[in-house]
């Protein structure tokens, strides 16, 4: 149907959707958590925000689990790399997603106030942790990452935890809170009313506001200081995955230079740009135009990552010319081809029942609303 | 070479995570189930009792339902941050199932379990039964693919080895989605999941019973708890009988060690209820056997032998110096030197290179085995023996105990002796720990009995880790174990508190602690 190059690059746009998705759909999620503490002011407000997501997060969480099984199944050199290569990162997130689901099932079963507030401070961090080290995640596959193979294509990666947290990959890291904590609040723009929504109007403005800034000035970065890498042999991409047989040099400028080559490019940051003015402007005027704005400046300040990359997934600092690219660090043709049509049947469908979901569950959740299912409502 | 520690350390975080996931495992596929029976009755018959049913038991659901999810999260990602060797060697085949499960099973479960916690009063009375089944609908398909990339580590087929990527590649979807190993797995899991439910609904019920509370409610859980546990223990029992037939078929060193086969006995061989094991000597001072059983479990026939450790010990030092063959080729055809006739001979080899890597634990390059080594090689493909033995034969007594208290409790329901007689509802309350303790041997057999594969006769499990240093997974597992005993004390302590609460932790004004009326 499709020959392997082609499979390549639509494994690539397919990733990049269900990452992205990740970041729309449990973005506002992370963002409702991160706002826990200071949108909402006393015990029944708090469960406001909790059950505006309460029937989604679950779901929507799928977006990262699947997310990370297709890069295991289309990019499985990718999975083995970053995840071994980044380990204290990938456990970090790990154990903050951890407090989430039990968090939400377990907060309000109990009466007592201090397991309450335990729990609202266990869901603030998981909203806050995955959300900064996602971000900080991306920062570093930009500035290049130290690690190598060997001739059995075991890799080996020779950099520590606090070489991730460095000042580029930090700020990127802010961006992606600021992000999904305007997600989060425009949200909460439908989903509540009163005095909560006026607290989310706020947090919507200041965090669109932090989203432009903090991701203008990552820009500024990427034109001036951030050095590139960039590919010089030719490649085949037709050929097995093997990701040592070509040339790749680290130089300053290259990132950028994709953007002279393709000026069509600019159209990710600045969607991410305009989006947020948008959330900005609109305000509580228009809460749902507002989330798709913000999820539309989520998607584009994702894409731009992705494609400032493109054809790297992860460049190597220390080895680049071992950098994994989407052209050498696949899957087999065969399984390509076949999760294709996987996700060919399945993608719609659970684009299908999610709608339904939201639709079945739309309106406000109100302090009524709680009071009135106070044993059934988390 | 790869440092012992690590691959050990490795070993105990991924097994004290999966053990600890199977613990909420088994539990969600049969309460999913189990909710599905209760609602449905409630839909047909249209009594509130079976409502009421639905959302306590549901309750108790979801409360071990997070604590799933919490656990199935680690699963996802550990293969990546601990078997980083493994992902590669293997992705391009065991990423399929796992993606597959979240596309077509995970993401359908964990959409719809919002709707069932929120949706009763959104939702007709049939829509909310439709979105039940497919909360249980999706929990059991993503049991099938998770079992089907598991098949595949058991009985690795429709693959094979790419020297240009170095690594296995998938070839037949078809043989590895219709795996028999992965198949009877399924089934056989699936059933002890089922078992499980039921057990814990049995168990509960029993409780309310004793303290003569919620009687009306407690008897009709009881009931359906008890009818469906009989079904699904035979069940289980028959679909474990199947898998072991395919054991001895495709993994003979399991079989042995699971039997204590020292030497290949002449058929049919006898099944060893229980044996004093000398592993030292390789030998069994004292056996207490049913003639002929084993031969019949095991090969089903009277005439075929089920081969011994000795025997099967000699035939993987074979497949070792055969896997040599092609191990000693590989730079050559990797870097396409290798002539026509070494190509002939990589090709006819390559199968057994799986064998010729259990070398790396002993040697840095496995062409530089001694006989020794590779003597030592061949006796590590056999499991420990004495675990293998008593866990097996543990977790099938528990199957056979479960049956007959599941058997026993619906007869007594029929004749209505169930609610007085106090022996079978300690019985039934007592036993709810033990579909959980069989589940976990099950799962210890199935994958202690693999070593020293992580992928049987493929990829050893010694060169499945990550690069990491013993240091940081020292530190992961000790966060690890912390993380998941807090978790699980709260999950436990709420647990029993909402289980002794039972029905009234609903809040509809009819149950005992409400002061209402004892339905």
């Amino acid at each position: 149907m499709f020959d392997y190059e082609s499979l390549r690059l639509i494994w690539w746009v397919l990733v990049a959707v269900l990452l992205i998705g990740y970041a729309v759909m449990d973005g506002y999620d992370l963002g409702v958590g991160i706002q826990l503490p200071f949108v909402a002011k006393s015990d029944d407000e708090r469960r406001v925000l909790i059950n505006s997501i309460g029937p989604f997060w679950d779901g929507n969480q799928v977006w990262l689990i699947l997310g990370a099984g297709a890069v295991f199944a289309a990019w499985p050199m990718i999975y083995a790399t970053a995840f071994s290569g980044m380990y204290a990162a990938l456990l970090l997130v790990l154990f903050a997603l951890f407090l989430r689901p039990v968090g939400f099932d377990y907060r309000s079963k109990l009466e007592s106030p201090a397991w309450r507030s335990f729990w609202d401070y266990a869901l603030f961090i998981g909203g806050l942790v995955p959300a900064l080290v996602i971000g900080v995640a991306f920062g570093n596959f930009l500035l290049g990452v130290p690690f190598h193979f060997d001739e059995t294509m075991r890799s080996f990666y020779t950099g520590s935890l606090w070489q991730l947290l460095n000042p580029f990959a930090l700020l990127t890291g802010l961006v992606s809170v600021a992000m999904l904590t305007m997600h989060g609040a425009s949200f909460l723009l439908i989903k509540t009313e009163g005095g909560i929504q006026q607290r989310a109007l706020r947090t919507s403005r200041w965090s669109a506001m932090a989203t432009i800034i903090l991701f203008a000035i990552a820009g500024y970065f990427m034109m001036h200081g951030v050095e590139g890498f960039r590919v010089v042999s030719t490649i085949d991409p037709s050929a097995p995955s093997n990701p040592l047989t070509k040339e790749v040099i680290h130089e300053a400028g290259a990132w950028m230079a994709r953007y002279e080559q393709y000026p069509l490019l600019w159209l990710a940051p600045m969607l991410g740009f305009a989006a947020a003015a948008l959330v900005l402007m609109l305000g509580d005027k228009k809460p749902g135009l507002s989330f798709i704005a913000s999820g539309t400046s989520v998607a584009g300040i994702a894409a731009t990552a992705g494609l400032t990359l493109f054809p790297f997934i992860m460049p190597s600092s220390t080895h680049p010319s071992q950098s994994l690219l989407m052209w050498d660090a696949t899957s087999s043709e065969h399984t390509l081809g076949l999760m294709l049509v996987a996700a060919a049947i399945f993608m719609p469908l659970i684009l299908m029942y999610t709608s339904w979901v939201f639709r079945v569950m739309r309106g406000k959740v109100t302090l009524q609303h709680i009071a009135d299912n106070d044993h059934s409502s988390y | 070479m790869i440092s012992e520690a690590l691959v050990d350390i490795s070993r105990l975080q991924f097994a004290m995570t999966a053990i600890t996931h199977f613990l909420f495992v088994p539990l969600t596929l049969g309460m999913s189930l189990m909710l599905v029976i209760m609602e449905s009755l409630y839909v047909t018959t249209g009594k509130e009792i079976y409502k009421d049913m639905t959302r306590f038991w549901g309750k108790l659901f979801a409360i071990n339902f997070a604590m799933g999810v919490v656990t199935g999260l680690t699963m996802e990602f550990q293969f990546g941050t601990n078997w980083a060797y493994y992902s590669h060697y293997v992705g391009d085949i065991f990423g399929v199932p796992l993606a597959i499960e979240g596309l077509m099973a995970f993401f359908l479960e964990s959409t719809m379990i919002g709707l069932f916690f929120f949706g009763w009063d959104r939702l007709s009375k049939r829509k909310h039964l439709m979105v039940t089944l497919l909360v249980a609908f999706g929990s059991n398909l993503s049991a099938l693919w998770i079992l089907i990339a598991n098949g595949w580590m058991q009985y690795p087929i429709g693959t094979v080895f790419n020297p240009e990527t170095m690594r296995m590649e998938l070839e037949n979807f078809t043989q590895l989605l219709f795996n028999p190993v992965a198949q009877v797995k399924f089934l056989h899991t699936l059933s002890a999941g089922y078992l499980t439910g039921a057990i814990f609904v049995l168990g509960i019920s029993a409780f309310y019973l004793l303290k003569k509370r919620d009687s009306e409610f407690a008897r009709r859980s009881f009931a359906v708890a008890a009818g469906f546990g009989t079904v699904v223990s035979v069940s289980a029992i028959m679909l474990g009988d199947e898998s072991g037939y395919h054991v001895a078929e495709v993994q003979p060193e399991k079989m042995a060690a699971i039997e204590a086969i020292w030497e290949t006995e002449p058929a049919p061989a006898p099944f060893l209820i229980a044996a004093n094991i000398d592993e030292e000597n390789h030998d069994n001072s004292f056996t207490l056997e049913i003639p002929y059983a084993l031969g019949l479990i095991a090969t089903r026939s009277l005439d075929k032998e089920v081969p011994g450790i000795h025997e099967l010990v000699a035939l993987n030092e074979e497949k070792i110096r055969s896997g040599l063959m092609s191990y000693a080729l590989l730079n050559q055809v990797r870097d396409k030197t290798a002539t026509i006739a070494e190509l002939a001979i990589f090709n006819e080899h390559i199968h057994n290179i799986g064998y010729a890597l259990l070398l790396k634990k002993y040697v840095e390059n496995p062409v530089d085995a001694t006989d020794a080594q590779i003597a030592k090689a061949a006796a590590s493909t056999i499991p420990k023996v004495t675990p293998m033995f008593w866990t097996f034969r543990i977790m099938v007594a528990i199957g056979f105990f479960l049956f007959l208290l599941s058997a026993y409790g619906l007869y007594s329901v029929k004749k209505g002796s169930a609610w007085n007689n106090k022996w079978l509802l300690r019985a039934a309350l007592y036993s709810i720990p033990l579909p959980f303790i069989a589940a976990e041997l099950g799962w210890f057999v199935a994958e202690f009995g693999r070593q020293p594969w992580t992928v049987y006769g493929i990829l050893p499990t010694h060169l499945s880790v990550s690069s990491l240093n013993v240091s940081d997974v020292n530190g992961s597992l000790i966060a690890f174990a912390l993380m998941y005993s807090s978790l699980f004390a709260v999950e436990l302590f709420l647990m029993f508190k909402y289980a002794r609460l039972g029905p009234s932790a609903l809040h509809t004004g009819r149950y005992h602690f409400e002061g209402g009326k004892h339905v």
